[in-house]
C-alpha cells in the first residue's frame, strides 16, 4: 500500500471514530438497556474494539513506506 | 495491616524496578538494546495510566457515569493519527536532537528561548499539581491499607515529617535521580527508565485486572448477579447514561477534545512518545495496541464502581473502592496487590515527569540564563557537563517539593480527576503551537508566545484561581458574584456562558484565544530567517532530503569545537563525536595540526550534541559563539529545499523521457530490421525478375539472330522457329501483365470491382474454360457444386482468374494413372469454400506457407536443381493470395481429404440472395471427364 494511502484511510477511519463517539450517534445508544441501565457503555466499548480492530487491520496490513 | 510490612513492599518493589532500569541500561550500552520492540513502545505510552486512572477511573465512574472513559477515548483518537502526526513529530525529533516538548516548539519557531521558557513555566504549573495527585494517592492509599476500617487521618495536619506524602515525595525523588540523570547523553534517550516504565505498565494492568475478576467473579456471581443487585438499589446508582455526565453532551465532546490534546502535549507523553521512541516503525503498532491496553483497563471499572456503591459505608470515598472492596472482604493479599498496582501507576508518571520536567527546567530556564554570566562562559578549563547533572538533580527535587507543597496545601479541596482535568487543560494549551506549526509554515513565533500566554492566563483564571477559592485562599464570592461584584467575569461564567461543565468551559475560552492569537498574530508579523528555516524544516519533515541539509556555512576550527564540545558533553562524548568525522578528515587534508578548519558536517552534529544534552536553544548560543560566519539564511535553505525538490521533479521528467526514448529506439530497431528484409526482399525480386525475363528473351533472340542469318531455312523450320518465338513472347507479356498485378496488390493500387456474384455459376465457367486443357493431358476433373446459388461479393473476372489458375496448378501437378483433380464449391458457417485437390505429391505441411511466397517455386527448383518444372512464372499463388484478400476471404492450404495430393481452399464471405441472372448452371454433382 502507498504511504498516502495509508494515511488517507487512517484520517478516514478517525472520523468514522470521532462520529461514533460523540453526539448525536451517541444518543441513539443512550437509553435503558438492560435492568434500567443505559446502554451507552456497553456501545462505547463495542464501537472502541471495532474501530481498533480495524486500525490493526489497516496498520498491520501495510508495507513500510 | 501492618506499617511496616507495606513500606517493605513498596521499597522491594522500587528496588526491583531499579534492577529493570540498570539492566535496561547496561544492555543498551552494550548495543543489545532491549526497548527495540513496538510492544514495550506502547507498554511504556502506557505510563499515560497513572495513579488517577487506578484510583480515579472507579470514582468517577461512580459519580459521573461512562465520562472516565472520554480520558481513554481521547488518546484513541490521538493514536489513530500516530502513523500521520507522531511520526513527523519523532522524525522532526530525530534530526534536529530534540529533547522535550518545550525543545520542540521552540526550536519550531527558530529555537526561541523566550518561548522555551514560557513553555517550560507552563509545564512545571501544569504538572504541579498531577504530581501532588500522584503524591496524594500513594499516601491515601497507604493510610487506607494501614487504618481500614476506621477512616484514613486527615492529611496536612501534622507537621510536615511527620507526613507520610513528605516522605514518598522524597524517596521518590531520590529514586528518580538515582536512574533518570545517571549520564548525559547526547541523545536524551534512557533506555533503563523505558524498561522500567514497561514493566510498571504490565503491573498495572494485571493489578487491576485481578481485583476486577475478584469483585465480579468472587464478590458476586458474575456480572449478571452484580448487575441485577445494584438494580434493585436504584436511587443510590447512577443509570450510566449520558445524564450522569457533567455539561451533559457538550462536556462530553469538550472532556474527549482535552483528552485527546493533553494525551500528546503532556511533557511525559511527548517524553515517551516521541522522545524515547527508538524507531517510528513501532508507532504502527502502537497505535491500535496501545488504546487496546486502554480497553483493558477499562473494562472492569463500571463493576467496580458498581459493587462500592453497593457497599455503602464501609466503601469509605469512591477513590478508594479498590481498596476497600477487598480490605471489607477480610482479604489480606489482596489489598497488598492493588497498591501495588496503584503504586507502580503513580511511580511512573512522577518518575517520567520529573525527568522531563527537569531537562526542560536545565535547559531552558537555568542554563541560558546561566549562558548569560560571562565568567562562566569564558573559563575553558571548567567542565559544564557535571553541572547540568548537578542542575538537573536539583530541579528533580524542587519539582517534587512543588509537588508535594500543592498536595500539602490544597490536595484536600480536589477528588483525583478534579486535579487530573485542571492538569490536562493547561498542557492543552501546548496543542495550538505544537500542532498547528507541524502543518502551517506561517505561524511565528511572536504569535505562538502571545498565543500561549494569553490561553495560559485564561486557564489560570477559569479553573486555577477558582480552585484556589475553593480551598478557602481566596473568598468564594469571587466563583459566585465574579471578581468586584462583576458577574461577566465570573471564572465559571466568562462573559455569562453557563450551561457548560467548568473543564469545558475553561478549554473552549482559552484555546479560543490561544488558537486566535496564534493565527491573527502570525498573519501580520514577519518571520526571522531561522525561523522561516525551521518552519520550512518542520513542515516538510515527511520528506526524506529535508532532514539532511547541513545548514552551516560559518567556519571555526576543530581545536575551538573540541574545547566546546568537552566542557559541556565531556571527554568521552566529544572523543567519540570527532572519531567518526576523523578518518574523512585525515584522508582528505595532508595538515594534521588541530587548528585546520572543522567542515560544515561537524559542525552540524556539534549543534546536535549540544542540542541533545542542552536543547536548541542554548547549542545554538554556544556554536554561535566560536563559529564566524551565518548559518545559512532562509534563502539558502529554502533554495536548498526547493532545489531538491526541483531536481527529485527533473529526474523524474528525465526518467520519463528515457524510457520514452528507449521505447522509440527499440520501435526504431525493429522498423529498420523490418526495412532491411524488405529491401533484401526487393533485391531477390529484382534478381528473379531479371532472371525470369531473360529466359525466353534469350531463346527469342537466339532464334531471330538463327531466322537472320539463315536466309536458306526451310519453311516449316522458319514456322517452328516464328512460333517459339510467338509462344515466348506471350510467356513474356504474361509475365509482365503478373508483375504488373503484384506490383499494383501490394502497393495497393490494384482496382477491383465487387459487384454480387454466383460463385456455383462463376466456378462452372471457369471449369468450362480450362476443360480442353485437362482433355488433352488426360486428367480426370471431377466437379461437385451445391443444389442452390452462391453468392459472394467479388471482381467476377479476377476471381475467374484465381480459380482457372487453382486449376491449372493441380492441372500441372497431377499424376499418375488415372491422373485426378476435384473442384468442390460448399458452404462452410457464413462462407463459400471452393476447395481444388489433386492427386499430385502434395505440399509438405511446413511448405504451406511457402508457396504463397513470390517466386517460390523457383527457388525450390533452384535448391533441388531439378529440370522438371511444371512451368509457370510462380508468380500465380502469391498474386490470387492477393485478389483473394483484397475480396475480403482467404486462400490457404490444408490437408487433402479425397486425393492425397495438394488441396487449396478459397473462402468467401456469403452475399444475401440475388435474382438469377444467367440461365441455371448443370445440377450438381456432376463430372466432367477428360
Amino acid at each position: 500500500m502507498k504511504g498516502s494511502l495509508l494515511q488517507a484511510r487512517l484520517v478516514g477511519l478517525l472520523l468514522l471514530a470521532l462520529v461514533l463517539f460523540t453526539p448525536p450517534v451517541l444518543l441513539v445508544f443512550d437509553r435503558p438497556a438492560w435492568l434500567g441501565f443505559s446502554g451507552l457503555p456497553l456501545y462505547l466499548f463495542a464501537a472502541w474494539l471495532v474501530i481498533l480492530a480495524l486500525a490493526a487491520w489497516l496498520l498491520e496490513g501495510s508495507k513500510d513506506e | 495491616m501492618s506499617d511496616w510490612l507495606l513500606v517493605a513492599v513498596a521499597f522491594s518493589y522500587l528496588g526491583i524496578l531499579f534492577l529493570l532500569a540498570a539492566w535496561g541500561d547496561r544492555r543498551a550500552e552494550q548495543g543489545r538494546s532491549v526497548i527495540n520492540s513496538p510492544s514495550i513502545y506502547t507498554l511504556s505510552i502506557a505510563v499515560y495510566c497513572t495513579a488517577w486512572t487506578f484510583y480515579g477511573s472507579v470514582g468517577r465512574a461512580a459519580e459521573a457515569g461512562p465520562s472516565f472513559l472520554l480520558i481513554y477515548l481521547g488518546p484513541t483518537l490521538a493514536m489513530l493519527l500516530g502513523w500521520v502526526m507522531l511520526r513527523k513529530m519523532v522524525r522532526i525529533a530525530r534530526a534536529q536532537k530534540i529533547t522535550s516538548i518545550a525543545d520542540f516548539i521552540s526550536a519550531r519557531y527558530g529555537k526561541s528561548g523566550l518561548l522555551a521558557a514560557l513553555v517550560t513555566l507552563i509545564a512545571i504549573l501544569a504538572i504541579m499539581p498531577y504530581i501532588a495527585l500522584q503524591l496524594k494517592a500513594v499516601t491515601v492509599s497507604h493510610a487506607i491499607l494501614t487504618d481500614y476500617p476506621e477512616l484514613p487521618s486527615k492529611l496536612g495536619e501534622e507537621v510536615f515529617w511527620q507526613d507520610k506524602s513528605f516522605w514518598v515525595a522524597l524517596v521518590l525523588g531520590i529514586f528518580t535521580l538515582l536512574f533518570g540523570t545517571r549520564h548525559l547523553d547526547a541523545s536524551e534517550r534512557h533506555e533503563g527508565l523505558v524498561v522500567a516504565i514497561a514493566f510498571e505498565s504490565i503491573i498495572k494492568l494485571l493489578a487491576f485486572l485481578i481485583l476486577g475478576l475478584f469483585v465480579v467473579f468472587w464478590l458476586y456471581d458474575g456480572p449478571t448477579e452484580l448487575f441485577q443487585t445494584a438494580a434493585q438499589k436504584s436511587e443510590q446508582i447512577t443509570r450510566l447514561g449520558l445524564e450522569a455526565v457533567p455539561g451533559g453532551a457538550s462536556g462530553w465532546v469538550g472532556t474527549l477534545l482535552l483528552a485527546s490534546l493533553a494525551f500528546i502535549t503532556l511533557p511525559r507523553q511527548f517524553q515517551v512518545l516521541v522522545v524515547e521512541n527508538v524507531d517510528e516503525r513501532h508507532l504502527k503498532r502502537a497505535s491500535w495496541l496501545f488504546p487496546l491496553y486502554l480497553v483493558a483497563i477499562n473494562l472492569f471499572v463500571i463493576p467496580v464502581a458498581l459493587a462500592g456503591l453497593l457497599l455503602g459505608d464501609a466503601g469509605q470515598e469512591p477513590d478508594s473502592f479498590v481498596l476497600t472492596l477487598p480490605l471489607a472482604a477480610g482479604l489480606e493479599l489482596l489489598p497488598l496487590i492493588v497498591f501495588i498496582g496503584g503504586l507502580a501507576a503513580a511511580t511512573g508518571m512522577v518518575i517520567v515527569e520529573t525527568i522531563a520536567l527537569s531537562t526542560m527546567v536545565s535547559n531552558h530556564l537555568v542554563m541560558p540564563l546561566l549562558l548569560r554570566w560571562k565568567w562562566l562562559h569564558l573559563d575553558p578549563d571548567r567542565n559544564l557537563s557535571s553541572w547540568l547533572l548537578g542542575i538537573r538533580r536539583i530541579a528533580i527535587l524542587v519539582i517534587l517539593f512543588l509537588g508535594y507543597l500543592y498536595h500539602a496545601l490544597l490536595g484536600e479541596s480536589y477528588s483525583l480527576v478534579t486535579i487530573g482535568l485542571v492538569s490536562f487543560a493547561a498542557a492543552a494549551q501546548f496543542a495550538p503551537s505544537l500542532l498547528l506549526g507541524l502543518y502551517w509554515r506561517q505561524a511565528s513565533a511572536k504569535g505562538a508566545t502571545l498565543g500561549l500566554i494569553g490561553g495560559f492566563l485564561i486557564w489560570a483564571y477559569t479553573l486555577l484561581l477558582p480552585g484556589f477559592a475553593q480551598s478557602g485562599w481566596l473568598p468564594l464570592s469571587l466563583i459566585e458574584e465574579g471578581p468586584w461584584g462583576l458577574a461577566a467575569l465570573k471564572p465559571y461564567a466568562l462573559l455569562g456562558l453557563e450551561g457548560l461543565d467548568i473543564y469545558t468551559h475553561a478549554l473552549f475560552w482559552s484555546l479560543l484565544v490561544n488558537l486566535g492569537l496564534l493565527i491573527a498574530v502570525s498573519l501580520f508579523t514577519r518571520q526571522k530567517h531561522l525561523e522561516q528555516t525551521q518552519a520550512a524544516l518542520f513542515t516538510e519533515a515527511l520528506r526524506p532530503e529535508v532532514m539532511q541539509t547541513h545548514l552551516w556555512l560559518g567556519q571555526t576550527s576543530r581545536e575551538e569545537l573540541h574545547q566546546l564540545l568537552t566542557r559541556y558533553l565531556g571527554q568521552e562524548a566529544t572523543h567519540k563525536l570527532f572519531q567518526r568525522f576523523q578518518t574523512e578528515v585525515t584522508a582528505e587534508a595532508n595538515r594534521s595540526e588541530e587548528d585546520q578548519l572543522a567542515p560544515p558536517e561537524l559542525v552540524a552534529a556539534a549543534e546536535q550534541a549540544l542540542t541533545g544534552a542542552l536543547g536548541s536553544t542554548s547549542a545554538r548560543v554556544l556554536i554561535n559563539s566560536v563559529v564566524r560566519g551565518e548559518a545559512l539564511d532562509l534563502e539558502a535553505v529554502l533554495s536548498i529545499l526547493d532545489t531538491t525538490s526541483q531536481t527529485l521533479e527533473y529526474n523524474k521528467r528525465l526518467e520519463q523521457k528515457s524510457a520514452e526514448l528507449a521505447r522509440i529506439g527499440e520501435e526504431l530497431r525493429s522498423a529498420n530490421e523490418r526495412l532491411r528484409e524488405l529491401d533484401r526482399l526487393k533485391d531477390e525480386f529484382v534478381a528473379m525478375i531479371s532472371h525470369e525475363l531473360r529466359t525466353p528473351l534469350t531463346s527469342i533472340r537466339a532464334f531471330a539472330e538463327i531466322l537472320r542469318d539463315s536466309r536458306d531455312l526451310e519453311t516449316d523450320k522458319r514456322e517452328h522457329f516464328l512460333g517459339v518465338i510467338v509462344k515466348e513472347s506471350e510467356r513474356l507479356s504474361r509475365l509482365i501483365e503478373e508483375i504488373l498485378d503484384l506490383a499494383r496488390l501490394e502497393s495497393g493500387r490494384l482496382r477491383l470491382n465487387p459487384e454480387p456474384v454466383d460463385f456455383r455459376q462463376l466456378a462452372g465457367d471457369s471449369v468450362d474454360a480450362i476443360t480442353q486443357l485437362f482433355q488433352e493431358a488426360e486428367i480426370k476433373l471431377q466437379v461437385q457444386l451445391p443444389t442452390q446459388q452462391a453468392w459472394v461479393i467479388a471482381d467476377p473476372d479476377r476471381l475467374q482468374q484465381v480459380v482457372i489458375n487453382l486449376l491449372d496448378n493441380a492441372r500441372k501437378f497431377a499424376k499418375g494413372k488415372p491422373a485426378q483433380v476435384t473442384l468442390t464449391l460448399e458452404a462452410w458457417k457464413n462462407n463459400w469454400r471452393l476447395a481444388v485437390e489433386d492427386n499430385g505429391p502434395g505440399i509438405a505441411e511446413e511448405e504451406r506457407e511457402k508457396v504463397f511466397e513470390k517466386f517460390h517455386q523457383i527457388q525450390q527448383e533452384a535448391a533441388s536443381n531439378s529440370r522438371q518444372r511444371p512451368g509457370g512464372s510462380g508468380l500465380g499463388l502469391p498474386i490470387s493470395r492477393g485478389l483473394i484478400a483484397h475480396l475480403g476471404g482467404r486462400l490457404w492450404v490444408e490437408d487433402p481429404k479425397k486425393l492425397k495430393g495438394a488441396r487449396l481452399v478459397i473462402e468467401l464471405p456469403r452475399a444475401p440472395e440475388q435474382e438469377a441472372k444467367a440461365d441455371a448452371p448443370p445440377a450438381a454433382p456432376s463430372e466432367k471427364t477428360g
